[in-house]
C-alpha cells in the first residue's frame, strides 16, 4: 500500500493537499463565526493582519472566514453535482451498452449532438434566466450538473462495452448468470476504478464551472463563494485601489482545490490504466 | 456525402443549442422586458403603471404576443441567419453589431494564444515522453502537467498580482492606457501589445498542461511503433527520427484534440477578458449580464456555437489532407 503511493506520486500529492482542504475547512468551520463572512461585519479594507489573517474586503467581510465558507460551498457544489453526474453517467452508460441497438443509438447520438455545444455557455443561458435572488449553492450544482453529464456516460459506455466482450464475462454466461448478476457481480465491480475517476472528473468539472459562473457575475451574490469573492474584486477595482489581498487569497484556495483534484484524477487514471505506468 | 454529413451535424448542433436557448428562459418566469424596465424605473422615472403599458408595448414589438411555435419558428429561423435581435441596453444596436465590434479583440487573443499554446504544449510533451531527450528536460517538461489544474482565470490574477501590481511593468487591465486615443500609430499598437501580454500568457500557460499531459501519451505509444524502430535501424539521426517520424505522428490525433478543445479555449479566453477589462466578446457578456440584456446574452451564446460547431466541422473536413491514412478510409 505504501508502496503503492511511493509510485503513484500524483496520486500521493493530490490527496495530501485534499486532506490539507479539508483539516483547513473543517477547522475553520469549527472556530469561526459564520457572521463574518457576510457584509458589514468587521472594519473594511483592512491588509492581512494578526487579527484578519487574509484581511478583510470594502463590504466589511473577513476574508479568512469567508474564504473557510467559500471552500466549504464551493465542495458541496462540487459534490453535489459531481455525484448527480457520475449516477446519470453510470445508469444511463450502462443502459446504452447493455441494450445496444436504437436506446444506445438515441443516448449516442445525444452525447454527441450536446458535446461540442460549449457547456459554460449553456450554463451562462441558464444562470441568467433565474431570478439573482433565488440563485443559491443549490441552484448553482443543479445548474453545472445539467450540461455535464455527457462525459461520464460516454466513458461508462465504452468501458461497459469493451467489458461485455471479455472472457471472465463470457465464463459467468456459461456459468448460468442472469444478466442482472453479470452486470453487478462481474462487471460493476471491474468499472469501480473508472468511475472513481468519473466522479472526480466530474467533480472537477463542476467547482470549475461553478466558478467561472460566479467569476462573471453569476453566482449566488450573498454568498461568499470563492469566485464571488473574485468577481466583487474585479467589480470594485481592488488592484487599481491597491487591496491586492482580496482577490489573491481566494484565487490561491482555487488553485489548491482545483490542483489537488487534477492531481487525484491523474493518479486513478493511472490506476485505471495500468497500460500507462507500463510503457514508462 | 462525408461533406453532407458534417453539415448537418452542424446544423443539428445550432439547432439543439438555439431550441435551449429559447425554452429555458421561457420555462423561467423572468420577463427580460420587464426585468429591464422595471431596473430603469428604479433609477428614477416612470410609475408603475406605465411601466406594464412600456413592457406590453415592446411585447408587442419583439414579437412576444405571438403564439409561442410562431415566436420558435421565428427565433430559429433568426438564428440560421445570424440575426439574433435588438440589445435592449443599447437600443438601436443589433445583438450582431455588438459583436463585430468586439470581436477583433477575441479573435486576435484567442488566436495567439491558442497557436502558441498548442506548439509550445506539443513541443514540451513530446521532449517529455522522448526517451533521448536529456533527464532534466524528461523532467522540466513533465513539470508543465502541472498547469493542467490552473485555470487560465486564476494565473490572469497571479500575473496582475505579481507582474503589474508588485513590479509594475505592464498595466493591471485595460486594452489601452486612459487618455490615449484609439489610432494606427505605432505608438498606439504598442501600447495595445503591452496590454495583451499579461492576458496572452494566462491563456497559453492556461492550455498548455492538457497539450503537454496528451502529447506525452501519445509520444510514449508511438516510441514503440514499427515505423520508429525501423528508422531508428536505418540509422537515420536522432533529430530526423525525432522531427519526422516521431513529431509529425504523434501530432495528428492532436489535432482533432483541438478542436475539441475550441470550446473551453474560446470560454477561458472570454473570462479572462472580463478579469482584464478588455474590450472583446467576454465584456461584451458581462456587461449584458449586469444590465439583464438577455438578448445580447443569448446572441453571443449562440453566436459562439455556431462558431464552434462550425470550425469543428472544417478541422473534421480538412483532417484527411494532413493524415493520408484517414483519406483512404473514407474512399
Amino acid at each position: 500500500m505504501i508502496n503503492y503511493f511511493k509510485r503513484n506520486i500524483s496520486l500521493t500529492i493530490g490527496l495530501g493537499l485534499l486532506i490539507f482542504l479539508i483539516l483547513f475547512t473543517v477547522h475553520g468551520l469549527l472556530t469561526i463565526e459564520f457572521k463574518q463572512a457576510y457584509p458589514l461585519a468587521v472594519r473594511p479594507k483592512q491588509p492581512p493582519s494578526l487579527k484578519y489573517l487574509f484581511g478583510t474586503d470594502f463590504f466589511g467581510r473577513d476574508l479568512y472566514t469567508a474564504m473557510v465558507v467559500g471552500v466549504w460551498q464551493t465542495a458541496i457544489i462540487g459534490l453535489l453535482a459531481g455525484a448527480a453526474g457520475t449516477i446519470i453517467g453510470i445508469v444511463l452508460g450502462f443502459i446504452s451498452a447493455y441494450f445496444s441497438g436504437l436506446v444506445d443509438a438515441a443516448i449516442k447520438f445525444i452525447c454527441q449532438i450536446l458535446t461540442p455545444i460549449p457547456a459554460f455557455l449553456i450554463q451562462v443561458v441558464i444562470a441568467s434566466s433565474i431570478d439573482k435572488r433565488d440563485v443559491t449553492i443549490i441552484t448553482m450544482a443543479v445548474v453545472v450538473f445539467l450540461l455535464s453529464w455527457m462525459a461520464p456516460t460516454l466513458v461508462i459506455r465504452s468501458q461497459v462495452l469493451s467489458m461485455r466482450e471479455r472472457q471472465f464475462v463470457a465464463v459467468a454466461k456459461l456459468s448460468g448468470m442472469n444478466s442482472l448478476e453479470i452486470i453487478f457481480k462481474e462487471i460493476f465491480p471491474n468499472l469501480l476504478p473508472f468511475i472513481a475517476a468519473a466522479f472526480v472528473a466530474q467533480v472537477f468539472q463542476a467547482v470549475f464551472a461553478s466558478f467561472y459562473l460566479a467569476v462573471i457575475g453569476l453566482g449566488p451574490l450573498r454568498e461568499p463563494l470563492l469566485g464571488n469573492t473574485i468577481w466583487a474584486a474585479q467589480s470594485q477595482s481592488a488592484f487599481f485601489n491597491g487591496w491586492w489581498w482580496w482577490p489573491v487569497g481566494p484565487s490561491l484556495a482555487m488553485i489548491l482545490i482545483l490542483g489537488s483534484l487534477a492531481l487525484i484524477n491523474m493518479g486513478l487514471d493511472e490506476m485505471a490504466n495500468p497500460r500507462i505506468r507500463n510503457k514508462e | 456525402m462525408f461533406v453532407l454529413k458534417r453539415l448537418l451535424f452542424v446544423l443539428l448542433v445550432v439547432w439543439s443549442a438555439s431550441t435551449i436557448t429559447f425554452f429555458i428562459p421561457r420555462i423561467s418566469d423572468i420577463n427580460p422586458i420587464r426585468e429591464r424596465f422595471a431596473e430603469l424605473a428604479r433609477l428614477g422615472g416612470f410609475s408603475a403603471g406605465e411601466l406594464e403599458k412600456i413592457v406590453e408595448s415592446y411585447s408587442k414589438a419583439f414579437g412576444l404576443d405571438k403564439p409561442l411555435m410562431q415566436q420558435y419558428f421565428d427565433y430559429i429561423g433568426g438564428v440560421m441567419t445570424l440575426d439574433f435581435g435588438v440589445s435592449l441596453n443599447k437600443f438601436p444596436k443589433t445583438v450582431l453589431m455588438l459583436i463585430a465590434e468586439s470581436l477583433p479583440w477575441t479573435i486576435g487573443l484567442i488566436l495567439v494564444t491558442t497557436i502558441l499554446s498548442f506548439v509550445i504544449g506539443n513541443l514540451v510533451g513530446a521532449l517529455a515522453a522522448w526517451p533521448l531527450s536529456p533527464r532534466w528536460v524528461r523532467g522540466v517538461s513533465t513539470s508543465f502537467i502541472l498547469f493542467q489544474g490552473v485555470p487560465p482565470v486564476l494565473l490572469a490574477i497571479l500575473l496582475i498580482f505579481f507582474v503589474a501590481f508588485k513590479l509594475n511593468i505592464l498595466p493591471i487591465a485595460g486594452a489601452y492606457s486612459i487618455g490615449t486615443v484609439p489610432d494606427f500609430t505605432f505608438e498606439f499598437l504598442l501600447d495595445v501589445l503591452r496590454h495583451q501580454v499579461l492576458p496572452g500568457i494566462a491563456l497559453i500557460f492556461g492550455s498548455l498542461g492538457t497539450w503537454v499531459l496528451s502529447m506525452r501519451g501519445m509520444g510514449i505509444t508511438i516510441q514503440g511503433e514499427d515505423y520508429v524502430v525501423f528508422a531508428e535501424h536505418k540509422g537515420l539521426s536522432s533529430y530526423t527520427i525525432f522531427k519526422d517520424y516521431y513529431l509529425r505522428n504523434a501530432m495528428l490525433p492532436q489535432v482533432t484534440a483541438l478542436a475539441l478543445a475550441l470550446g473551453n479555449v474560446i470560454t477561458s479566453a472570454i473570462v479572462v477578458e472580463t478579469i482584464f477589462g478588455l474590450p472583446g466578446l467576454g465584456f461584451v457578456l458581462i456587461t449584458a449580464i449586469r444590465s439583464n440584456d438577455f438578448l445580447v446574452i443569448y446572441g453571443i451564446v449562440l453566436f459562439i456555437t455556431i462558431a464552434v460547431a462550425v470550425l469543428m466541422a472544417l478541422v473534421e473536413l480538412l483532417y484527411p489532407l494532413l493524415d493520408p491514412r484517414v483519406r483512404q478510409g473514407q474512399e
